[in-house]
């Protein structure tokens, strides 16, 4: 979802007194990435360049921690995250049929986001809901025990 | 907290609070009656286990038995597949799949009435179906918790439950009667082996750090419990965080440490919100801090978060990590006892590990010695996945058989459907193969067989699975984690995922086999990290056992388990099909027609093999060939 | 320092206790393979070539870091690790892209040599290549990914040393790369284009951006007059080209070839040394006697430091002379005094910079950098351009006669030569700041204290009287500590010289490539510089001021130094960058 300006102000003031905070800590680049990631919802090249210019770093050194982790997101995401559980439990029960659903219907790749803005298939590993196996979940919904049928309907709902 | 004295103090005092649930009574002037233990894992909530204490305060409130029921959220029970789960003490009445919609009838019937409601009652499949209580179950019959020993049992988010159970106790046992080579000489005696992959003796690691001379030294937790499938160091950090930090606190102390760092997925946002929880309560009580138990010895632990890199689980990664970079592992030598996090002397034991530490202080090396088998002491955890009837959490000595782990407490194999082999140790680890049931679990043994221990995950497989299909899921795994920095491991396993890949779609050669032996071995000998060294067990175990479904799927382009979609066929057999049609409106590409009360049909063109009209079809005329 | 004794192939070995596998296997006298380490900048054991033996120990280690033990045994050279050796190469090359015949590398790639030792004949494992891109929007440098083989030798040179990180390891697994932030073009980045990424790559994925056609062109156009000038650290440097010995000077051998291979005019850059001392000198002198002028004053000849000043430290741009640099003074001169003498229409001189340098591509750019609309300098070669020109035409370089540069713009004193090397310019201004300032003679020329590869060097100098306090920086990193100490105040000094690449000039990006394992045994930088210094001792003259041409030039056409016509000519101005475009 796109940012308003004054989101865009109050979230970079609020990652500049986090750092402030958080600058001498031992290590301190991770929960700082961590922190912007949580506000802005994506690091963007100027998010970086504030933190890279905080810690006296490289941009490129924060962005290569940004495409080291999967957590962190270079772009905007949808307004509703889908997680298929790719872990091994879920995986021979199945899941693999669940995800070529979601994308087969969403017509873009885990990891992207569908072209009305709407879902981001997010990769997951484990979600540790090995009981439910497989599962996915939208946001923070849990489906558990599915087959590829049910996958349509649940992305009606949103 | 400056003396013992407070400690015992708090113990007494909350005795009472948790009596019901540890076999004992309550205090005469007590009101309480009842404990309703509700998991709060992450298993449970899942599947609205929120929900169900929400409706509880709701219903208790209504009937005002608020102060005679007590509800105590806890950590994962284990039986995950049945969450979310009740227990009411003092009788362990265990009830299963419980929805906010079925309370008001428990709260009535079992609370007001005194009947327990025998529907939502858990049926042992292994004892004729009877109800049980939850301690006569044969889930629970056969396991030993040690490291699982207060999940389930307490509130993880009051530290005086932990205290009342113990807690603390060990920490200050150590710092007031041991010295700090009097700890590491009993952690060495106890046998304790490292319960994240490797099982290096934990006492040995200790003893290195203890040695290396310097003025700072860190006690690091691997909470970073990344194989899919594994979820064992989750469940403690959610069901019984203090037993870490109170680990965390005596191994500083061991080795010179007065700074502690856990390292924990992001992905476990209830073990996170837990330890944190868990920090801030032991800081407030002294136990973490300074001068704790007013003995001069300072100790604190900082939480920091993963981002979602499974290889941060290997040690000299989760350093690298924590000082704020790619998470790529470095050469050891030197190792982290000698020169780890920020350049100092460091351990790095993982959560399960340090569940046991203060049990062994309190029961003493040679109590726990006498589990396990010669070279395997203890318990250990298992996460149960994948094709067997109790999914969840196990604890049991080492030594114990996979038969006795898949039969005795996992409830066998679902749907008939016939055992074929066992993956312990994830994309590190290796299949057992049937004919090795019974195998006893221990470190040596799973070796010796080609897989490991692992961190614990144990997915169960049965003839429906293709084992190279299997071999391609966990190579693409760690083709997708892989670091990149050492070439074997960011090239080679690209190159045997390429191969497996093209065996599973038909395209294999003769040859294929070969390379990737060839392959695999070189990763082994000659990649940077323990991960990547690993990295090729799941192929090899597979080639060891199961070579002929290799080679049915190279020369015979032929997939026996039915499973590989590019060698799959799905079939309608006109003689069972009764032409209801429900087929066909499941299926999601159209690939099915028919008319109504005739034989269906599948065009194989459309056909994208995804199964749902087989699982769907109620008269088992579909099936994948 | 301790010493430990080991076992290397049944060799015993008595090395000091920090040294690793790989360092204590020279002393034995053996070569053990490597590709990602780069001493003293690259030690991470990524390429899992350099693998060794060690018993006792579990699986092979890295010789590259591990360090050694007392008693160790290894063992360097067994069918096991020949076999791992050329599987690694193997799997490297099933990532490559192989054509070879095309790259500007081969012959003198590390890769390509070890692939030919182990007897890799055959492409075992090819498979899907990670996605790579060519980037050759910048003026300086071309990235090619698709040769690249992530040992990150660049990443630690950029990083590490250089402290810029124009460049850094991008995404995970297969699939990561060595890339810009945001994937953004070299051109678009911080990057100075000092080229030390070139030099420390041991295959054809950085290079320079070639200039050779467009200089063959000009040579080729009867309408183009084409000057050529050689930087001063060419000569010490470009010998290697052909065989000849690290550290041999080659000067007159350097004029003899660039006579022949057709240009109109062979300069020596030298003599722009000589002007910037003129011109640079006298600008110090008026800032240490204004007492509201910015001092420090630093030096702007190095443009790899330039851009990192523009662009990592804009607060210091004041304090940046406003000397253009000596190729871009000659050219100005070339274009003017030459032109109008010879009567020549400056349109049609086409003047050539040969340079040590892959920073100068993008300096010859800089709009400012001309005069009545026309550039200073029309085309930058590095030294291993201008090898390769010479190859082209067949020009036996180790065997040619000495020749002489040619007059009017080719005289030149020691001060000029050492500019090549760290402290040189530093010296070089000194000597005629003394001589300016005290009216005095100076006796002894040589400042020891400017000299040498120290990282930051400092002295006090003894103006008759008058103390100013100097101090030298070489490579981006260097300069960065040194101006932060300026920043915090707890460092002052009156004149700083800042090259931008590690040890000067002689190590410049555009230098021939140097291995890795030559690198382990040879200082190149020291080496080099010894025959920049040579060649000054040697000198009838050794202070700018004293450059017969160079006098005239300004008794018959620049008058006074500093002066109106000097600044409209010779000086320039700088502008803050930003560190993304």
């Amino acid at each position: 979802m796109a940012l308003t300006n004054e989101q865009l102000e109050q979230y970079t003031a609020e990652l500049k007194a986090f750092i402030a905070d958080h600058k001498d800590i031992d290590g301190p680049l991770m929960p700082i990435m961590q922190k912007a990631q949580e506000l802005f919802g994506y690091l963007s090249l100027d998010t970086q360049k504030i933190i890279a210019d905080a810690l006296d770093i490289p941009v490129s050194e924060v962005y290569g921690v940004a495409t080291f982790y999967a957590q962190f997101s270079l772009q905007p995401k949808g307004e509703n995250i889908i997680s298929v559980c790719t872990g091994t439990a879920c995986y021979v029960k199945g899941a693999q049929a669940v995800l070529d659903e979601v994308v087969n219907i969403l017509g873009v790749d885990p990891g992207q986001t569908s072209a009305d803005g709407k879902f981001t298939i997010q990769d997951t590993r484990c979600l540790g809901c090995c009981g439910l196996a497989p599962v996915m979940t939208v946001n923070h919904d849990v489906y558990g025990r599915l087959t590829a049928g049910d996958v349509k309907g649940i992305l009606e709902k949103y | 907290m400056k003396s013992l004295a407070e400690l015992a103090a708090i113990r007494e005092q909350m005795q009472d609070q948790v009596a019901l649930r540890i076999g004992g009574k309550a205090d005469e002037k007590s009101k309480v009656r009842a404990h309703v233990l509700v998991c709060a894992g992450t298993g449970c909530t899942s599947s609205g286990s929120h929900k169900v204490v929400e409706a509880l305060k709701e219903q208790l409130q209504a009937k005002n038995l608020q102060e005679e029921i007590k509800i105590v959220t806890t950590g994962c029970f284990g039986l995950c597949a049945l969450g979310p789960v009740m227990i009411v003490y003092p009788e362990g009445t265990f009830y299963s799949r419980v929805t906010a919609e079925d309370i008001p009838e428990i709260v009535e019937e079992h609370f007001v009435n005194g009947k327990p409601v025998e529907r939502l009652e858990y049926k042992d499949p292994l004892a004729d179906n009877k109800t049980l209580p939850l301690p006569e179950t044969s889930f629970y019959k056969k396991q030993h918790r040690v490291a699982l020993r207060n999940c389930g049992v307490i509130n993880p988010e009051i530290i005086e439950e932990y205290i009342a159970m113990g807690g603390y106790q060990a920490l200050g046992k150590v710092l007031t009667e041991m010295t700090p080579a009097d700890v590491i000489q009993t952690i060495k005696d106890s046998g304790l082996r490292g319960r994240g992959g490797g099982g290096f003796p934990t006492g040995t690691k200790w003893q290195f750090a203890a040695n290396s001379v310097s003025d700072k030294k860190y006690v690091v937790c691997n909470a970073d419990e990344g194989d899919p499938g594994a979820f064992m160091d989750r469940s403690v950090l959610e069901g019984d965080p203090h037993a870490v930090l109170e680990a965390m606190a005596i191994a500083g102390y061991a080795i010179g440490a007065d700074e502690g760092y856990i390292y924990v997925r992001a992905e476990y946002p209830i073990a996170v919100q837990r330890l944190n929880i868990a920090v801030g309560q032991a800081r407030e009580k002294g136990l973490l801090g300074k001068d704790i138990f007013g003995t001069g010895f300072n100790f604190d632990i900082q939480v920091r978060l993963g981002s979602g890199a499974f290889v941060c689980g290997e040690e000299t990664a989760l350093l690298t990590s924590i000082e704020g970079h790619r998470g790529e592992p470095r050469p050891r030598p030197p190792f982290p006892a000698v020169k780890g996090l920020f350049g100092q002397p460091t351990i790095i034991n993982n959560v399960e590990t340090y569940a046991n530490v203060a049990q062994i202080i309190i029961n003493g090396a040679d109590w726990f010695a006498s589990m396990g088998t010669e070279k395997s002491k203890g318990t250990k955890v298992f996460a149960l996945g994948g094709k067997i009837t109790n999914t969840g959490l196990v604890e049991v000595p080492m030594g114990t058989t996979l038969r006795e782990v898949l039969y005795e407490i996992g409830g066998g194999i679902p749907g008939g459907k016939k055992f074929k082999a066992a993956q312990t140790g994830g994309p590190s680890g290796g299949c057992i193969p049937a004919s090795l049931i019974d195998t006893p679990i221990d470190y040596d043994s799973l070796i010796s067989i080609g897989s490991m221990m692992g961190s614990g995950g144990l997915i169960v497989m049965d003839e429906d699975n293709c084992m190279v299909d299997i071999a391609k899921f966990f190579l693409e795994f760690t083709v997708d984690e892989s670091c990149g920095k050492c070439t074997p491991c960011r090239l080679g396993t690209r190159r045997m995922l390429e191969i497996l890949t093209r065996i599973t779609e038909g395209k294999g050669e003769d040859g294929d086999i070969e390379k990737l032996e060839e392959l695999a071995m070189n990763i082994k000998a000659t990649a940077l990290c323990g991960l990547g060294q690993t990295a090729p067990n799941p192929v090899l175990s597979t080639l060891r056992y199961f070579r002929d479904e290799y080679e049915a799927h190279i020369y015979e382009k032929r997939c026996p388990a039915g499973h590989c979609k590019k060698l799959a066929k799905i079939m309608i057999d006109p003689e069972k099909c009764k032409g209801c049609s429900l087929c066909s409106k499941v299926c999601p590409v159209n690939a099915i027609s028919g008319q109504v009360k005739s034989p269906f049909v599948i065009d194989q063109e459309k056909c994208i093999k995804c199964g749902t009209c087989v699982e769907k079809c109620r008269f088992g005329a579909i099936v994948k060939k | 320092m301790n010493m430990v004794t080991l076992t290397i192939d049944g060799i015993q070995v008595t090395v000091p206790s920090n040294y690793t596998i790989l360092e204590a296997a020279r002393e034995a006298h053996i070569t053990i393979p490597t590709l990602c380490y780069l001493k003293d900048i690259n030690q991470i054991g990524a390429c899992r070539i350099c693998l060794v033996e060690v018993a006792g120990a579990r699986g092979l280690m890295a010789s590259c870091v591990t360090q050694v033990g007392e008693g160790m045994e290894v063992k360097t050279n067994t069918e096991k690790l020949r076999k791992a050796r050329k599987l690694n190469l193997e799997l490297l090359l099933s990532d490559h892209n192989r054509e070879c015949t095309s790259c500007v590398r081969s012959e003198n790639c590390e890769f390509q040599k070890l692939c030919r030792e182990y007897g890799v004949e055959d492409y075992p494992y090819d498979g899907a290549k990670a996605p790579a891109e060519l980037d050759d929007f910048s003026p300086s440098i071309v990235r090619d990914n698709s040769k690249c083989i992530k040992c990150r030798r660049c990443v630690a040179v950029c990083t590490n040393v250089q402290k810029i990180g124009a460049i850094g390891a991008i995404g995970r697994g297969f699939k990561s790369k060595i890339a810009c932030a945001f994937d953004k073009s070299l051109a678009d980045s911080p990057c100075v284009n000092c080229g030390q990424c070139i030099t420390a790559c041991p295959v054809g994925a950085l290079r320079e951006k070639s200039s050779i056609d467009e200089v063959w062109m000009a040579i080729n156009d009867p309408d183009k007059y084409v000057v050529v000038q050689p930087a001063p650290a060419v000569r010490a440097s470009i010998g290697e080209e052909f065989g000849m010995a690290m550290g041999t000077p080659t000067t007159g051998k350097l004029a003899a070839a660039l006579k022949r291979l057709g240009f109109d005019k062979v300069f020596d850059t030298d003599f722009g040394a000589d002007m910037t001392i003129m011109e640079e000198g006298t600008e110090l002198i008026a800032r240490l006697n204004d007492k509201d002028a910015v001092l420090p004053m630093i030096t702007s000849c190095s443009p790899g430091w330039v851009k990192y000043c523009e662009t990592f430290f804009p607060d210091f741009i004041p304090n940046l002379s406003s000397c253009k640099s000596p190729h871009e003074m000659l050219g100005a001169a070339v274009k003017s005094y030459f032109a109008e003498k010879n009567n020549i229409d400056p349109a049609k001189i086409f003047v050539v910079s040969v340079m040590p340098c892959t920073a100068k591509k993008f300096e010859a750019k800089r709009p400012e950098l001309s005069n009545n609309g026309l550039a200073d300098v029309d085309c930058v070669l590095t030294v291993r351009e201008l090898a390769r020109m010479i190859k082209q035409a067949g020009i036996n370089y180790a065997e040619l006669p000495d020749e002489d540069f040619d007059d009017l713009l080719g005289e030149s004193t020691g001060a000029g030569v050492i500019f090549g090397a760290t402290g040189g310019v530093m010296e070089a201004a000194l000597r005629t700041v003394y001589e300016k300032v005290t009216g005095k003679t100076l006796e002894k020329v040589d400042f020891e204290a400017v000299r040498g590869t120290e990282g930051i060097k400092e002295a006090e100098i003894d103006l008759d009287g008058k103390k100013i306090r100097v101090a030298v920086a070489h490579g981006t990193g260097n300069a960065k500590k040194l101006l932060e100490s300026v920043r915090s105040g707890e460092k002052s000094y009156e004149f700083i010289e800042v090259m931008g690449c590690p040890g000067g000039c002689v190590t410049g990006g555009g230098q021939p490539i140097v291995s890795s394992s030559d690198l382990m045994v040879k200082d190149v930088k020291a080496l080099r510089a010894k025959a920049l210094y040579t060649e000054d001792a040697n000198k009838p003259l050794r202070k700018s001021h004293e450059n017969v041409q160079l006098q005239k030039l300004y008794a018959e056409y620049l008058g006074e130094p500093g002066g109106h016509k000097a600044h409209e000519l010779l000086h320039t101005h700088y502008e803050q960058r930003p560190m993304f475009k």
